[in-house]
């Protein structure tokens, strides 16, 4: 990797190898060593991985990938992952742009304490909360759903989605949409039409911020469900102990949870920097 | 900016307050409930008063796990902050290099956390794993099942694998927002690049870089996945942080009302740390407002 123009205060070297490009090298190396054995092992029988020590697949095999998608039990848990997901962000999202919008153009009573009272649950441990969740969501018939996960994940993804979107929308002039009321906007319309697109890359990373802390996070959804919801990285834990380490295909299920993040992140990559500075660079 | 006072502003608000109130406010009353109360069985409670947070405060094991706690998450927070700054001034800064840099350090945030436990489990493995096989051949006596000082060097390497690319993206992003202009000045004074970076890269990574101390100290206080994944606490107690400690208190042995009192301290003890990283991050926007 050759970064000819690195930081901004060296003078541009012309060398092919720089420091720059030899640090970013050995970093980008540690991040993908780890997940390129984990692909490496996908690639390979069982035999082979338990008998034989190779650096890549000598005996390439796509029988574990096979497994995952013909099994239902397997296959089943992504599909109640990306369902939940989905729900999550768009139930985040939608409750989080009239909060934001207010945190950001108006005082009222309470504002910063009830500010800090959102952040305060992105704050909370969900191990706290795993045991009174299964509880609450039993008895009122959420157990084992896909909405009861999504509104778990909300406990977190609400005040973090408010706290970004409240970043990104301060960076709108208030002018705006001063301008929009005088031209004789009413507030839905001057929101819907002028005000979103605006924010249209604060709303996109915001929905990627929400996608991804839903679709890692594993002991509240692992608690709240059992079969029906049952989330694709609670199914690598269990099959995994009852069949006796089926270490091709747990390492094959865990490459497949790693590309929807992947394909989301090649949308976003250019706002990802701001948005997890939460819109305040 | 200056905001207007207008209390009508609730209503955008209360839909917000009324789905986190159903996802946080009961359940953090159920455990209030069970924190005070004592059980025979049979759903049958009565008050307790103040018992469970008195064993739980005076308990071996609660101190214990929060000392590792703490020692965790420090030299997580010592480790990742100074590498993450150091890998954010390194990054390229146009082109289709920072683009790749970008999505390839992102990967690891958005993998799963139990899946990064078995990525780390399956990696340090003394049979199949590349770190283990490699650590064996070199002679080194690594098993991170056995060996207290091997599970630590194993889960804190893990957490920095997963974790130090979002420190160094906030960097990035706080690098970015640098305008050249103070850059060049910093050359017509004849600026050494420490002066620089002490000067003008550092005050301006100040808002990013308290949001990184701030998740990373949230996130890693509360780890429960991943260790678990690959050491399940052990060997012995050695990697037990708070957070597995309570769910084998509260799932495994049922022991609701010290659970609940546990809960309630090791909450109490994260708002009161968070909130003042969140007045100092919060008087810092005044300032630069």
């Amino acid at each position: 990797m050759n970064a000819t123009i690195a930081t901004p205060n060296t003078a541009p070297k012309r060398s092919f190898i720089t420091r720059q490009g030899v640090v970013m090298t050995l970093y980008l190396l540690f991040l993908l060593l780890p997940i390129y054995w984990l692909l490496n092992m996908s690639l390979k029988t069982n035999e082979e991985i338990l008998s034989t020590f190779s650096l890549w697949p000598r005996d390439f095999t796509l029988e574990n990938y096979k497994t995952i998608f013909t099994d239902p039990s397997w296959y089943s848990g992504y599909i109640n992952s990306i369902i939940y997901v989905v729900m999550n962000t768009v139930i985040s999202i939608t409750v989080a742009l009239p909060a934001a919008y207010a945190f950001s153009r108006y005082r009222f009573l309470g504002d910063t304490h009830l500010f800090f009272w959102l952040l305060t649950n992105r704050m909370a441990p969900p191990a706290v909360f795993a045991l009174p969740f299964f509880q609450l969501y039993s008895s009122v018939g959420l157990f084992d759903t896909h909405l009861g996960v999504a509104l778990a994940h909300c406990l977190f993804n609400v005040p973090l989605a408010v706290w970004i979107l409240e970043g990104f929308m301060s960076g709108v002039p208030k002018e705006i949409d001063e301008t929009a009321y005088i031209d004789g906007y009413s507030f839905g319309r001057f929101f819907t039409r002028i005000f979103m697109p605006l924010i249209a890359s604060g709303i996109g990373v915001t929905a990627f911020f929400c996608f991804m802390f839903s679709w890692v996070e594993l002991l509240l959804a692992r608690t709240l469900t059992s079969v029906a919801a049952k989330p694709i990285a609670a199914t690598m834990t269990r099959t995994v102990s009852a069949s006796g380490m089926d270490w091709g295909v747990l390492a094959a299920a865990g490459i497949l949870t790693i590309i929807p993040g992947a394909l989301v992140i090649w949308f976003v990559r250019n706002y990802i920097a701001k948005g997890f500075a939460l819109g305040r660079v | 900016m200056n905001k207007t006072w207008n209390n009508k502003a609730w209503w955008m608000v209360l839909p917000v307050v009324l789905l986190v109130a159903f996802s946080a406010v009961i359940p953090l009353m159920t455990v209030v409930n069970y924190s005070v109360q004592d059980t025979f069985g049979n759903n049958q409670f009565f008050w307790a008063g103040l018992q469970w947070f008195e064993e739980i405060v005076n308990s071996e094991r609660f101190h214990d796990a929060l000392g590792r706690q703490f020692l965790f998450s420090a030299i997580i927070l010592a480790i990742e902050i100074p590498l993450g700054i150091f890998v954010a001034m390194n990054m390229p800064n146009k082109g289709w290099t920072a683009s790749l840099c970008l999505v390839l350090m992102s990967l690891p945030l958005l993998i799963p956390w139990n899946v990064v436990g078995t990525i780390w489990q399956i990696f340090g493995r003394v049979d199949i794993g590349l770190l283990g096989a490699t650590a064996e051949k070199l002679g080194i006596d690594y098993n991170y099942t056995r060996d207290i000082g091997d599970a630590w060097f194993t889960v804190v390497i893990m957490d920095v694998w997963h974790w130090t690319s979002l420190v160094a993206l906030l960097c990035y992003a706080g690098l970015q927002s640098i305008p050249q202009a103070y850059y060049q000045a910093a050359r017509i004074d004849g600026a050494s690049k420490w002066a620089i970076f002490r000067y003008i890269q550092l005050p301006k990574m100040r808002g990013v870089l308290l949001i990184a101390v701030l998740l990373r100290f949230m996130d890693s206080f509360m780890i429960y996945t991943e260790p678990f994944v690959v050491t399940g606490g052990g060997p012995g107690n050695a990697t037990t942080f708070l957070s597995i400690d309570l769910v084998k208190m509260a799932i495994g042995q049922f022991d609701l009302g010290p659970a609940a009192a546990f809960s309630l301290v090791y909450f109490l003890i994260i708002l009161l740390l968070s909130w003042v990283f969140y007045t100092v991050m919060t008087n810092l926007d005044k300032q630069e407002r």
